[in-house]
């Protein structure tokens, strides 16, 4: 079953239905959740087009993700980076048969709004697109859509749960395809968790309250987390995977899944690398197989990373502190 | 004897599963252990199978790669119990059509006769749980977790009904191939996963 910590019962997004006189509910913690549990080991595939959605789906992927542009662009344009041509959605969402997400502005209750209204199976606040507001997230247990947000420690993973978001990723540092930055996030979560939960094991509830102040969130969620061990809510890793190698790297770190951004389409051998992607995240403890699965793709296709100290833009601080 | 359960663990949600199944055996007393399972090898040592829910086209296209598609078709086929859920259920099926996007050319196990339409009660928006039954296997109450769910339309003279939601067919039974589109290892309630592993234990006595 699953973890349910933090869920709100009067939420606006839980909806109350009838189906020909039959009692639904939709929206409710356990099918938003639920929709996140299902995409387990699996890959989510940043597209921009019909033909890369078809190239996913026949590599594997759980689900794509619909951008207007790749991480990596969108760093090369500059500019406001927006939520993608609703018609590009909807034509992905008709020519396959995997789930279809698409990104919204982090605080941007519209944008999220529209692209629930699109039918999206998951929106994903994202920091890759240009933040509407620095402050405030959007309170996502007014969406029956479920939402997944970034994170680089507990506290930002607990923050955005407590918002309602049902499911994580790590951010990364997405479009350099270095895949430093999410080795450092999910090492820090993991660590955090390890800690409350050692402070929850000994019984010492005024540390565990001090660490929800520090956190900033409520007493109760860090208790359930602790109590768990690992956050309530699925965890992918996201932000800089370019390779095989990489994603089996960080499922050994015990991330629920992976997001793979320009890591794929920004490199020359596409179709090869999105299926040994897929191969090494299914089959990461087989060390035979995610050699096999390098072995698919050619360094020399691979698309060239950026170092991360001599950024210009670090996608990953926005919403942050929030 | 003792009872090795798996669940298959190419992609979805494996770990769900292995809680639900353990915790049956426990509320029913019997001595047992499940397992994740990927390899042939793994698969062909089982006495009961539970192929969880996930996205089928990714379950289908893997488990055809490592050579366990083919194993587990021989041993299901040979009387091993099988519990398929949503992505499982579709697995189980002779053919599969998405509602929007029609037939799909995904690799399958063949083994119930069944008209199966996938994502049949739309998109994750339209995912919902409701009360429902399965009254000839002896669960009057269950609370039904479909999302992105299949349903069935028909089934073949062999294939029996165990519920209907809203008139589409949401759980069938054939000998000891169980098939549900709705996710039970998502909720407490332990009824069906019971009911399965009683399957394997007469099965295997």
């Amino acid at each position: 079953m699953l973890p349910l910590s933090g869920e709100r019962l009067d939420a606006k997004g839980i909806v109350s239905d009838k189906l020909n006189s039959i009692d639904i509910l939709r929206g409710s913690s356990t099918v938003k959740r639920g929709f996140a549990h299902m995409l387990k080991n699996g890959v989510v595939m940043d597209v921009t087009t019909v033909e890369q959605a078809q190239i996913a789906e026949e590599a594997g992927a759980v689900s794509v993700m619909v951008l207007d542009k790749l991480p990596s662009e969108v760093r090369k344009a500059g500019g406001v980076a927006r939520t993608a041509s609703i018609r590009i959605i909807e034509e992905i969402m008709d020519s396959v048969t995997i789930p279809v997400m698409a990104k919204c502005r982090i605080g941007h209750v519209n944008e999220a709004l529209v692209l629930q209204e699109t039918n999206v199976d998951m929106i994903d606040e994202s920091e890759v697109l240009t933040p509407a507001d620095e402050l405030r997230h959007i309170w996502k247990w007014d969406f029956t859509a479920p939402v997944v947000n970034g994170a680089r420690s507990l506290a930002e993973a607990l923050r955005r749960i407590e918002e309602g978001a049902s499911m994580i990723r790590t951010k990364g540092e997405p479009g350099t395809g270095n895949v430093a930055e999410a080795i450092k996030h999910i090492k820090k979560v993991n660590d955090e968790l390890r800690t409350i939960k050692s402070i929850y094991d000994s019984g010492d509830n005024q540390e565990l309250v001090r660490m929800a102040r520090e956190f900033k969130v409520s007493y109760d969620i860090v208790e359930q987390t602790a109590k768990l061990g690992r956050l309530p809510v699925v965890n992918f890793a996201a932000g800089g995977i370019a390779t095989p190698a990489d994603a089996a790297y960080l499922m050994s770190l015990g991330c629920d899944g992976i997001f793979v951004g320009s890591g794929i389409f920004h490199s020359d051998d596409a179709k090869e690398r999105a299926r040994a992607i897929v191969l090494a995240t299914t089959f990461w403890n087989e060390s035979d197989k995610v050699k096999e699965a390098q072995k698919m793709i050619d360094e020399r296709q691979s698309m060239i990373g950026l170092d991360v100290n001599t950024l210009e833009l670090r996608m990953q601080d926005r919403g942050g502190s929030a | 004897m003792s009872l090795t359960v798996g669940v298959l663990s190419i992609q979805g949600d494996v770990q769900e599963n292995i809680l639900s199944a353990k915790s049956a055996i426990d509320e029913l007393g019997l001595d047992g252990n499940v397992v994740d399972v990927r390899t042939p090898e793994e698969i062909s040592q089982l006495d009961g199978l539970i192929i969880p829910g996930g996205e089928s086209t990714t379950i289908g296209q893997l488990s055809l790669v490592n050579g366990s598609l083919k194993v587990l078709k021989e041993k299901i086929q040979s009387g091993m119990p099988v519990l398929g859920i949503c992505a499982g259920m579709i697995m189980l099926s002779n053919t599969a059509n998405d509602k929007i996007v029609g037939k799909t050319d995904q690799p399958l196990l063949d083994i119930l006769d069944i008209k199966l339409e996938r994502n049949s009660f739309g998109r994750q928006k339209q995912s919902f749980e409701s009360d429902i039954s399965m009254d000839s296997i002896n669960i009057s109450k269950f609370n039904g977790v479909f999302i992105r769910a299949p349903s069935v339309s028909d089934v073949g003279s062999d294939v029996e009904v165990l519920s209907k939601f809203n008139e589409r067919i949401v759980a069938v039974k054939k000998g000891n191939v169980i098939a549900t589109a709705f996710h039970p290892e998502l909720t407490k309630d332990t009824a069906l996963h019971k009911y399965f592993i009683n399957l394997v234990n007469t099965s295997k006595n």
